[in-house]
């Protein structure tokens, strides 16, 4: 008979490895949330991937949220699917002002692409990614953007058209 | 003796003379013999190429006619909707989200109004569950069929993308019967949907879902006793089950790989958990396991509207929440409240409150999920789509590698991308 993992089964888990790593919890609609230590987050979903009760095989989503008027401006948010236990968790940190943040590629493979969108749209730079390059926009835009100060229609000239060669 | 018998002879094939003027040649062209074994050579295919569901372009290295390399290019598609979803309101996103996984638009409607009613707490009135039920399945169905004909065209099967057409066009006509557009159809409101079902609608359902399992036997016949569609996609592209969900497999290829894992049943929305239905899963992790799951998957949603339509009882179809949900026309042109709450709900939005939801669901081609931000006003601050096709593409690299060129259509396939979604 296996014991349903519960939100506070984890918290406990995570407090007994990591004293210092969680900032604060939320709970909403149903959905917990776990504020973590910027320093500590490779270490702390490393230990939440291979840890044998908690098991968090598959990282179902890795965005990041521009807060535009905060002093820490960016957020990620990693969504993390646990198929053994049938539980989903969301563990959200800041960015650091330098936009480096480590890449968790290493622990999940189906972070890359989901790393690149966010290097795409954000600007958030991964260190040790092994294949940083933007996932849709062409190589050669320079802009972010889902950043918050870029407008809705785009900028003139953000996209370059085809020079044609005259004959 | 007999060790002169034993020892073998050594052979010139190559003349003396020749050899001279080989090499005599070499240094002129200054050509390296083992150079003549690096022949590997970069394919460029697609964008513009029918076998990849849309506009996926991948770079082939090639070795003879073996992949040895591949990289995918996506945005060829790309709309930028999570910048559109943060400048309207919830309501005016629906039909954005028509264009997403434009294969399984109802699907797309149903899944994306329920994570806003997660977000604001809205609940639905029973008749609305089970009418989203039957059209998501319906819409599962025609995503289906087009993911099975157009893999059985890529491999060569022509006739099964005539007929499964023929049977989506059956689920069409449903949808233009109930919600008025056979393909955009933007039918679902927040807080229930938009049109009740009426009794020809209910009839044309029945009809579908009696002739259906007839229509997919024959589809089957042809396809199951072929040996060239069946040589073709067995033991193609293999993944296993530690793999598939590591790379972010999701939906009916996730189920190919042997993890029975399906969001309807394991973490139940609507009435899913009020009706009986199998998770079919196939354990060989191939193309062909891939392809099965998906047939299998038609006839169990079959069953799941059967039972809807048995269980569905009369009554309303859209919630009673004034502040959220969009009165009824007639009710604005003769009440003044109703008249307010619908200038201020499309004017500035309904108002969720305050936080950051995620809501994942069983779309046909794997888990869509939603992560909205909330900050208390009528328009998502953030809105990210967590889209399967995505997910799923990204496997190809892996998949492809050590095939022919030629089974790389079929692998594209067997894990049927819809290139509006993996864009976004």
């Amino acid at each position: 008979m296996e014991t349903k993992l519960t939100n506070q089964i984890v918290l406990n888990k995570i407090k007994q490895k990591f004293p210092s790593a969680i900032l604060s919890t939320e709970e909403f609609q149903g959905d917990f949330i776990l504020y973590v230590d910027t320093n500590q987050i490779h270490e702390l979903l490393k230990f939440l991937k291979e840890d044998s009760e908690l098991c968090f095989e598959q990282s179902t989503d890795i965005t990041a949220v521009d807060w535009a008027t905060r002093k820490n401006r960016f957020s990620m948010v990693y969504q993390l699917l646990s198929y053994k236990n049938n539980y989903r968790l969301r563990v959200m940190c800041y960015v650091d002002g330098s936009l480096h943040h480590p890449t968790v590629s290493d622990i999940w493979p189906g972070a890359n692409w989901q790393e690149r969108e966010v290097y795409d749209m954000y600007g958030i730079i991964f260190d040790n990614h092994p294949d940083l390059r933007r996932m849709y926009l062409p190589e050669y835009f320079e802009k972010y953007p889902l950043r918050k100060d870029y407008p809705l229609m785009g900028n003139p000239g953000d996209f370059k058209l085809p020079t044609i060669i005259e004959d | 003796m007999e060790n002169k018998i034993n020892e073998v002879p050594r052979i010139n094939f190559v003349d003396p003379e020749e050899a001279a003027i080989y090499k005599a040649l070499q240094k002129q062209s200054e050509i390296i013999i083992e150079d003549k074994l690096e022949n590997t050579m970069v394919l460029n295919m697609g964008p513009q190429h029918p076998a990849t569901h849309g506009v996926l372009r991948l770079l082939l290295k090639l070795d003879g006619e073996r992949v040895v390399g591949c990289v995918p290019e996506l945005g060829y598609l790309h709309r930028g909707y999570e910048k559109l979803a943060e400048n309207m309101t919830y309501y005016e996103y629906i039909p954005h989200t028509d264009r997403l996984d434009y294969l399984a638009t109802m699907a797309n409607n149903v899944h994306y109004v329920l994570a806003v009613e997660k977000l604001a707490g809205i609940d639905i009135p029973d008749r609305a569950k089970w009418i989203r039920m039957i059209v998501a399945e319906l819409s599962r169905i025609a995503s289906h069929l087009i993911g099975i004909g157009t893999m059985a065209m890529d491999v060569g099967a022509l006739t099964i993308l005539l007929w499964s057409l023929r049977e989506r066009e059956k689920i069409q006509s449903i949808f233009d019967k109930v919600c008025g557009a056979r393909f955009t159809t933007s039918y679902t409101r927040i807080g229930g949907v938009a049109s009740d079902i009426d009794d020809e609608g209910i009839a044309m359902i029945k009809k579908f879902i009696d002739e259906f399992p007839f229509y997919l036997h024959e589809m089957e016949k042809l396809l199951h006793t072929n040996k060239i569609f069946l040589d073709r996609c067995e033991g193609i592209a293999y993944i296993s089950k530690e793999d598939a969900i590591a790379i972010g497999f999701t939906g009916p290829n996730l189920r190919g790989s042997g993890v029975e894992w399906d969001l309807r049943v394991k973490q139940p929305y609507l009435f899913y958990d009020k009706v009986d239905f199998k998770v079919p899963t196939y354990t060989e992790g191939d193309a062909l396991a891939r392809y099965y799951v998906r047939v299998d998957e038609t006839l169990e949603s079959c069953k799941i509207i059967r039972q809807c339509l048995e269980k569905m009882q009369p009554g309303s179809i859209i919630a009673n929440e004034p502040k959220k949900v969009l009165p009824k026309k007639e009710e604005i042109y003769t009440r003044m409240e109703e008249l307010i709450h619908d200038f201020m709900l499309v004017n500035f939005g309904m108002n969720p409150p305050k936080g950051n939801i995620y809501a994942g669901f069983e779309n046909p081609k794997g888990e869509l999920g939603f992560y909205i931000v909330s900050q208390g006003k009528g328009y998502p601050w953030k809105l990210k789509i967590r889209s399967p096709s995505f997910n799923n593409l990204q496997a190809l690299p892996m998949l492809v590698k050590g095939h022919l060129v030629s089974d790389v259509v079929a692998i594209i396939g067997s894990i049927d991308p819809v290139m509006g979604e993996a864009d976004k």
